[in-house]
């Protein structure tokens, strides 16, 4: 009896010296799970301040920013007009990094297949339903096409991956806008739903005629072939980090709430997003002491510079010299209570 | 004396917290659910359409997906699992062989869901596409059949240990009077054990019906997770719990939010009526000696 009370005594200990040794909380996206600790864990070497990131899923990571229990929110999509309404004070969004979403396919062969934009939105609808269609024969000249019946395959969990694909065919394809509309979690006209990137690249791997979509990242450690897509620019354009940081190569709005899909870049990839922490623009309003405020920023600082060189080996695209600009100008608006922490 | 009314004091709070946790854990559903539920009101229980970007909310699909599943995939264990209780409870009660199939069927129980999901998805579902080749279905691989077959699986070990427990139980004395009126083993079986034991293999049943019910991580992960009303038994399909687990993490809209809660009151729900239904029959099958 004793002796249970003692280890959960030092159990207890622990738990709250963990937690009291992080400096700086933050909660939010899996996707960029893997660059952020990554960071997080060389900012701690390189400065001794401990960064605690959860990875919630953005959903939680939104409420518990809103709800004030961390220092800092992470999101693959950024928060509409309304959502920011719901927030007691201005909140402001900063990208980290870029990341794509590729189609992957299981064809005799593994032909490098091209599709355009209204191929995508046709097959996901269910309209175009064998691979011989003479549509997309016509693209891929120099492929055989097998008479086969595509088999869609989804995400089933909500994600921001889905929420980037479906961004996408919103633009391109009316009848997508419509019928089905973006989101993180949709009622897909066809298909079969698997869990995570995983699941999708294994409902893909084992069904012949299968086409899906998954993570860049992911299609490239997994070395699994995607297809060429016609951008706006009428491109065909392969998906790699370069591209993708393209993508960001255009216009982009003061606050960096922006969606990067069926982009302007000349030679950007077309179906990219950002990745967003969030964070309050007066953080005395995110209930943080003037010493966590400073950290903070530095923090943030640090990540959209310095830190940028480990995006690419973790095979995240890293901010463009647009994006980047921007977002200093968003880092150095950041205050607490009315005074600048970044001169 | 004393130690015995603290004991006593002990155990009673244990119960009332229990009792009070299960209350608690209905009452923040209800309250979470509340602006689902104001939406919309019993529609949500009948309509088969659930579309988040158009802030659309009905559970019948999932509903439909979670009893198919869970009726087909208790059909399926039964046999098996009253044979196994059968065979370690009463023939091969203390030999070798009956000691590792004990051992085995255990071990089946403490194997962690997301891993039966995985063997669905890898070994499973590949024998499953040539039966739906064989049958002349879409060779999806996927889909509520599959899932029921894991879930077989899966409860196989909750019933017929259980069983083999209660078989384990019947009195000597009620089988060796059989034995001496000169009843066969098999007609012991039949007319002594299974009638003895029938409320206990009951009560297994509904446990690992409930079980079935609730299992999330091995279903979405070979069920093809298709937010439809499902055809056939073979067709794609979703259930309750894992729409929950899919979609939770990542609903941002208030009103998606409570609606995920809402399905879980109804499960919630749900597995409470099986219960109480189950306790009443496991009273009136029971065997008064």
């Amino acid at each position: 009896m004793k002796k249970a009370l003692i280890i959960l005594t030092v159990l207890f200990v622990f738990v709250l010296s963990s937690i009291a040794m992080a400096d700086l909380l933050g909660a939010g996206a899996t996707f960029p799970y893997p660059l952020y600790s990554k960071m997080f864990k060389v900012y701690y070497s390189d400065f001794g301040v401990k960064v605690n990131y959860q990875a919630i899923g953005s959903g939680g990571g939104i409420r518990q920013i809103k709800a004030k229990t961390v220092d800092f929110g992470a999101s693959d999509a950024y928060l509409s007009d309304e959502a920011m309404k719901e927030f007691s004070a201005p909140v402001i969004h900063i990208p980290t990094c870029a990341g794509a979403v590729t189609l992957a396919y299981n064809l005799p062969g593994n032909p490098a297949l091209k599709l355009t934009p209204e191929l995508i939105s046709d097959i996901f609808l269910g309209k175009i339903k064998k691979w011989n269609d003479p549509r997309i024969a016509k693209v891929n000249p120099d492929v055989k096409l097998p008479n086969m019946k595509i088999i869609v395959g989804h995400r089933s969990d909500g994600s921001g991956t889905t929420f980037i694909f479906s961004d996408y065919l919103s633009k391109v394809s009316r009848e997508w806008k419509e019928k089905v509309g973006r989101g993180k979690s949709l009622k897909w006209p066809v298909g079969l739903g698997g869990k995570g990137n995983p699941g999708v690249a294994g409902i893909i791997k084992q069904t012949p005629g299968a086409i899906g979509y998954i993570e860049l990242a992911y299609a490239i450690q997994n070395k699994i072939p995607t297809a060429a897509i016609q951008n706006k620019s009428g491109n065909f354009i392969k998906p790699s980090i370069e591209s993708v940081s393209l993508a960001a190569d255009t216009e982009l709005p003061d606050d960096m709430r922006v969606s990067l899909t069926n982009t302007d870049a000349k030679r950007g990839y077309p179906i990219s997003g950002f990745t967003w922490i969030i964070v309050y623009k007066n953080l005395k309003d995110g209930n943080l002491t003037k010493e966590k405020a400073e950290q903070l920023v530095k923090l943030l600082w640090w990540m959209t510079h310095t830190a940028q060189k480990l995006a690419k080996p973790l095979d995240y695209a890293p901010l463009s010299e647009k994006a980047r600009q921007k977002t200093e100008k968003i880092i150095k608006s950041i205050n607490y209570e009315g005074v600048l922490l970044l001169k | 004396m004393k130690s015995d009314k603290i004991f006593k004091g002990l155990l009673y709070a244990a119960g009332l917290f229990m009792a009070l946790l299960v209350f608690f854990a209905f009452l923040s559903l209800v309250q979470k659910s509340m602006s689902s539920i104001k939406a919309f009101g019993f529609n949500f229980l009948i309509n088969p359409d659930w579309n988040p970007p158009l802030r659309k909310f009905g559970a019948l699909a999932f509903f439909v997906g979670t009893l198919l599943t869970s009726i087909l995939a208790l059909l399926i264990s039964i046999p098996f699992s009253i044979a196994i209780s059968l065979f370690l409870g009463e023939y091969y009660r203390n030999n070798f062989f009956g000691k590792i199939l004990d051992y085995t069927t255990d071990l089946l129980a403490g194997i962690p869901s997301v891993i039966y999901g995985l063997w669905g998805l890898f070994f499973m579902v590949p024998i499953v596409r040539k039966i739906e080749l064989l049958v002349g279905v879409p060779p999806y691989g996927v889909g509520i059949f599959t899932a029921s077959l894991i879930l077989t699986i899966m409860i196989i070990p909750y019933t017929s240990s259980i069983g083999r427990e209660v078989i384990r139980l019947v009195p000597k004395d009620l089988k060796e009077a059989a034995y001496s009126l000169g009843a066969t083993q098999f007609e012991v079986v039949k007319k002594v054990i299974l009638p003895y034991a029938k409320s206990g293999i009951f009560a297994g049943i509904l446990l690992s019906f409930g079980r079935a019910l609730g299992e999330t991580m091995a279903v979405t992960m070979v069920i093809g997770n298709s937010n439809y009303l499902p055809s056939d038994v073979f067709a794609p399909a979703n259930t309750m719990a894992s729409v929950i687990a899919n979609e939770f993490a990542e609903a941002t809209d208030a009103l998606h939010l409570s609606s995920l809660i809402e399905l879980a009151l109804f499960l919630f729900v749900i597995s409470f009526v099986i219960n109480y239904f189950g306790n009443i029959v496991i009273k009136r099958f029971r065997v008064n000696g």
